[in-house]
């Protein structure tokens, strides 16, 4: 047996500190109150490990290493800046001893608390995103305005911006109480989400970051299930994310075109993931406190199930539909259990829930509506709803699978 | 304890009827006394309508005296108040209570620095 006598590699670093980013940056915030000094200090202790670590080694627990390190040297910079600043001075004062070590349980409470102030309802939607994917997931603010497809200027204003608005306005950094807990742990449970949708979204721009989104957004998902045991809707969400995510390979062609549910070849369906994704709805289920995310990886799991798409149990998914506009009673989710109701009861009794429902400007509206109508055998207007979809979407995916469906039925 | 502005937004034109009026006042004074009473407090006023506002600009070496207020718009500050709460949540706290007595949409903004006498 030998043992390794160099260290881990520049990139490997990078890794475990990107790994690790989220841990840190909450640690500090919650030491220092200051997101600036938390990164700045995380980014000291990256350029010390760059340079230590590939000779010395891995310390024991690199990442009580990057803590501790981190802390010292925000200790470092508070100590620099004293003299100009009283408060400063003040906090520098009473900062832990050097080299305190790191409590596990409250590492755990310091990320909950960043995602909840990150996903505070004072910052737009866009600056929530793009907060907890810097400050918990630990990507950089170009691979952020990459994903998102804005400039890195723009992507690095709007942290900026954003990191102000909660400095200035002493956005709190603390889970909320139980009579807010609802609508915040909404908040944020829809970034996350939103998140996992930017990267399953097949659409132009920065193909290779995308599976990263996906992957990130079940990271966090993750993370947030177990910070928050006692919420379903986080396994819920969980649950969701993972059982879309077990179709990723089926989803595209080798050629990027989109392959529609029932089009897919099943067998490239990742099995460890839908088995995963099965177990936190059977959790769910016994706790029986059901909620959107929940009724949707519900949905999900039925799909899963299936052995091809003939033989899905439409019938279950039309009654968890049932249930879901109930609790959720958009148009959206109504279009959605139209499509459900179609594989029951036949395109005729679909399309007439289809026609009432308000939602001209969305082009999966059209698009339903065209797939009910070709089946319906009412080709010519089947032909004007599908060039009502593809007016309504850039998604280059979407746009050449409703072409095909289009020349299908018109032979042209 | 960290001060903060809450700005009432009304809309320009005629005000409502007087027993809507007299409700909404009412209620306003309630919050404002919880205000007090809980040691949020720190100032509050109503505002006459924009047409008694006066403009005065510094341009060119002279100050410019204008009649009117300093931007035409369909919303116009009716008044505000300053809490001292210990975060944006405290605030925004008591500009849910603010826009519920008064029915009128409430700017909370964070003072730079506390103000002193």
């Amino acid at each position: 047996m030998s043992t390794p006598t160099t260290g881990p590699s520049a990139p490997e670093i990078e890794r475990i500190f990107r790994e690790e980013y989220g841990r840190a940056v909450a640690v500090l915030v919650g030491s220092f109150r200051d997101i600036d000094l938390a990164e700045e200090a995380v980014q000291d202790a990256f350029t010390t490990a760059l340079q230590r670590w590939p000779a010395a080694g891995l310390p024991p627990s690199p990442a009580g290493w990057i803590i501790t390190t981190a802390r010292n040297r925000a200790i470092d910079r508070l100590r620099r800046e004293a003299s100009r600043d009283d408060r400063h001075a003040a906090a520098a004062e009473m900062i832990h001893a050097r080299d305190e070590p790191v409590e596990e349980a409250a590492v755990r409470d310091d990320r909950l608390r960043l995602m909840f102030t990150c996903c505070h309802p004072a910052l737009a939607q866009g600056a929530q995103v793009a907060l907890t994917l810097r400050l918990l997931g630990g990507l950089t603010t170009a691979e952020i305005a990459r994903a998102f497809l804005v400039p890195e200027p723009t992507m690095a204003q709007r942290l900026v911006r954003a990191k102000g608005k909660i400095r200035d306005a002493h956005i709190p950094y603390r889970v909320p109480d139980a009579t807010e807990l609802p609508p915040r742990l909404g908040a944020v449970l829809s970034v996350v989400y939103l998140i996992f949708n930017e990267g399953y979204a097949a659409s132009a721009g920065d193909r290779l970051l995308r599976p990263e989104l996906c992957a990130e957004a079940i990271r966090l998902g993750r993370l947030i299930a177990d910070l928050m045991p006692g919420e379903p809707e986080a396994l819920g969400l969980l649950a969701l994310m993972l059982l879309i995510d077990s179709r990723r390979a089926a989803r595209t062609t080798t050629e990027g075109s989109l392959v529609l549910l029932a089009d897919q070849d099943r067998s490239l369906w990742d099995r460890r993931t839908i088995a995963e994704g099965q177990a936190i709805v059977r959790e769910c289920l016994r706790r029986n406190q059901p909620g959107p995310y929940q009724i949707q990886a519900a949905i999900s799991a039925v799909h899963s199930d299936a052995r091809n798409a003939s033989s899905t149990d439409w019938r279950q998914i039309l009654q968890l539909y049932d249930q879901l506009l109930t609790i959720s009673p958009t148009p959206v989710v109504a279009l959605h259990r139209a499509v459900a109701l179609a594989e029951v009861e036949g395109p005729h009794p679909a399309l007439t829930v289809v026609d009432q429902l308000d939602l001209r400007s969305y082009y999966l509206f059209h698009a339903v509506r065209a797939d009910l109508l070709r089946r319906l055998g009412r080709n010519a207007e089947a032909a004007v709803a599908y060039d009502e979809a593809l007016a309504r979407t850039a998604n280059g995916a979407e746009r050449e699978l409703m072409e095909r469906r289009r020349r299908e039925i018109t032979g042209a | 304890m960290k001060q903060y502005l809450l700005s009432i937004y009304q809309p320009d034109g005629p005000p409502p009827p007087a027993p809507f009026l007299d409700q909404v006042m009412r209620d306003v004074t309630a919050v404002i006394e919880d205000m007090k009473t809980s040691g949020a407090w720190v100032f509050n006023g109503g505002l006459h309508p924009p047409g008694t506002a006066t403009v005065v600009r510094f341009r060119d070496g002279d100050v410019l005296t204008t009649d009117g207020p300093f931007a035409e718009g369909k919303e116009f500050l009716g008044g505000f108040c300053i809490v001292q709460a210990p975060d944006l949540d405290g605030a925004l706290e008591w500009g849910r209570r603010l826009t519920r007595a008064s029915t009128l949409p409430i700017e909370v903004r964070p003072f730079q620095r506390n103000g002193t006498r």
